[in-house]
């Protein structure tokens, strides 16, 4: 089974986000990054079926050349090879011409099944994936919990309002995958040192073949980015513990409505 | 300024970090109160790999280089000292000595036990009555055939009451001073090896520490770790590279001290403000941060020249006792900070206070590492 992981390189979700003065991004200065949660659950169910059933693992990343950090994590979990997608013209892409690159990227190399988070917590689309599925012709689930592979299927588990929703898709397919499918294990120091001789085969969308003109060139356009508007601060209830817990059951109830 | 390091030594770090801050630091607190180790890291600990950063990974280790090394231990320190110290001796102390000394057929037996964590490795030079004169040592070998016969006691031992593999500096010649001390490896289980008292320590409670008994007790020959004579020299060699790990260790304490300072400096209020917009507060921050980068620069520093084969014993000092004190430093104004929350332990910082401690005088006390600083500046 060979399977293929799309991850992103997403700034660390406890790291204080500031805008740059343009609108157009984030300020990336002392700015923390790893790889996204969600991929990382792609990664390590990727690599618990290349356990079970052999195979390989293959990465996936496209973004700048710190994005190569988040390849290299996964390579130090147990993936085999990576290939970073890495190009000026990436900023200026939508999602669905993004997923063009990735999908002539996936194509480059043998796959039965193709991995992604459920979305990516920078920006939180949760686009790529489907549009995979799309370019690709690929059947899809989506937001997996339970994953189980049989001969040229898949099963797929997934929350739904109310219950569990259960899918039997054909292989190869795209399968986007829930924080609650797996534990990600940690790279471990051998991993690492390993991962470090691993070469990351670096291609521009050029060398993927790949014509952004016309329909591939974006059409969504950023406006702005802001900041989400200031907490207000917290307020704090004074007097005998009796009243106060009165007091703060009122205001649960009658202010916030949360009871 | 900060060291530049390599993305796979940052990918150690953080990797680490993240395992520390998941794993480690919210049990801390109750391993400290339970005042022994906790067994149930032992295998997490080995799925990382990191009981056998010193061995080469053909005897199943990471092998990785001593600035990653460093920085696991600063990691591992930052989410729990006494973690971090039963790793740092286990790797830079017992498996160190084997590393740096052992037959290829010594290496072979013991060094996938322990890189594997099957076996925790302690490291037996201090005595009761030996400590900053280690070469003062009364333990005493002596040859029966074609056995040695071991008789002494060691003190203060890491990983006492809970090692397989016990490597032990023993007397075999009287007469030739510190010329006449030899290492042996000792396994558990050896008769005659007797687990004596386990230490109630004021900080670093959740490494294990306990006093370890030899009582006529008997190995084979091929035991002696190194040449005979040899092993103060290798002790002294091996400690050289077991105060950078101290270096680390202080400064993962110290990066948690500040951490704790700083969060608490923002949350706590007086006089109708966060007590960190008080210049009184913000100076004791900057001290602290400033000299945990310099602590950081003598720790990476020493750590980079034994990575590249160059001598390290006067840099190994500078940063074992510059991180140490400044660790303390770090937690003593972290206390004073929290005020009377820091003098409890609801808050981390009254346990780092204690902890920290001990890196001023474990592998050599400060006064010992001033010594050979001394020494080296009036060469």
């Amino acid at each position: 089974m060979h399977v293929v992981v799309c991850v992103k390189q997403v700034p660390d979700t406890e790291a204080p986000i500031r805008i740059r003065p343009d609108g157009q991004g984030v300020d990336e200065s002392g700015l923390t990054f790893v790889m996204n949660y969600y991929d990382e659950h792609a990664v390590e169910e990727a690599i618990r079926i290349k356990e079970r059933a052999g195979g390989t693992v293959t990465l996936i990343a496209a973004g700048p050349a710190r994005a190569a950090e988040a390849l290299r994590a996964g390579l130090a979990m147990g993936a085999d090879q990576a290939i970073h997608i890495q190009d000026p013209a990436l900023d200026g892409l939508d999602h669905l011409a993004l997923a063009r690159v990735l999908t002539a990227a996936i194509a480059s190399v043998p796959y039965d099944l193709v991995l992604c988070g459920k979305l990516a917590t920078d920006d939180n689309a949760a686009v790529i994936g489907p549009a995979l599925a799309e370019f690709l012709d690929l059947p899809q689930a989506t937001a997996v919990t339970r994953l189980e592979l049989g001969d040229g299927t898949a099963t797929a588990h997934r929350e739904v309002e109310g219950g569990v929703e259960v899918l039997e898709i054909s292989l190869p397919a795209v399968v986007t995958v829930e924080r609650n499918i797996n534990e990600p294990r940690y790279p471990s120091l051998p991993g690492i040192m390993r991962a470090k001789r691993t070469p990351i085969t670096v291609k521009t969308i050029a060398d993927l073949g790949v014509d952004l003109g016309g329909s591939g060139a974006a059409r969504v356009r950023l406006l702005g980015l802001a900041p989400p508007p200031a907490r207000p601060p917290g307020r704090m209830l004074e007097g005998e513990p009796a009243e106060v817990v009165r007091e703060l059951v009122r205001l649960l109830r009658e202010e916030a409505r949360v009871l | 300024m900060r060291v530049e390091y390599t993305e796979d030594q940052r990918l150690v770090h953080q990797t680490v970090r993240e395992f520390a801050a998941r794993e480690l630091r919210p049990r801390a607190r109750a391993w400290d109160a339970a005042g022994a180790f906790p067994e149930e890291v032992v295998a997490p600990i080995a799925r990382l790999g990191l009981w056998g950063m010193t061995v080469p990974p053909e005897l199943g280790g990471a092998g990785i280089d001593a600035v990653s090394m460093a920085l696991a231990i600063e990691a591992l320190a930052w989410g729990d000292g006494g973690v971090a110290l039963s790793v740092a001796a286990h790797n830079s102390l017992c498996a160190g000595h084997i590393v740096r000394a052992g037959t290829a057929e010594q290496k072979r037996r013991y060094l996938p036990r322990l890189a594997s964590g099957e076996d925790l490795g302690a490291w037996c030079l201090t005595e009761p009555d030996s400590g900053s004169d280690a070469a003062g040592l009364a333990t005493r070998a002596v040859r029966r055939g074609d056995r040695w016969v071991l008789n002494g006691t060691k003190a203060f031992v890491t990983q006492g009451s809970i090692a397989g593999v016990y490597v032990v500096m023993a007397r075999t010649d009287p007469d030739a001073g510190h010329r006449g001390i030899s290492a042996f490896i000792v396994e558990r289980g050896t008769p005659g090896l007797r687990i004596g008292k386990h230490e109630d320590k004021l900080g670093m409670r959740s490494s294990d520490t306990a006093e370890v008994v030899f009582e006529d007790c008997e190995v084979a020959e091929e035991q002696m770790l190194g040449a005979p004579g040899e092993g103060f020299r290798d002790a002294m060699r091996v400690l050289e590279g077991g105060r950078i790990g101290i270096g680390a260790l202080a400064l993962g304490l110290g990066r948690a001290a500040l951490d704790a300072a700083v969060a608490y400096a923002r949350e706590r209020r007086a006089f109708g403000r966060p007590i960190a917009e008080f210049q009184a507060i913000q100076w004791m921050l900057a001290d602290t941060a400033t000299e945990l980068d310099a602590a950081e620069l003598l720790v990476m520093e020493a750590a980079a020249r034994a990575q590249h084969g160059r001598p390290y014993r006067l840099e190994s000092s500078m940063a074992k006792l510059f991180a140490s004190e400044a660790a303390a430093r770090a937690a003593s104004r972290a206390v004073q900070i929290h005020g009377g929350y820091g003098f409890i332990k609801d808050y981390p910082v009254e346990r780092i206070y204690r902890d920290v401690k001990l890196c001023e005088i474990g592998e050599g006390t400060s006064e010992v590492q001033r010594l050979i600083i001394a020494r080296e500046v009036l060469a």
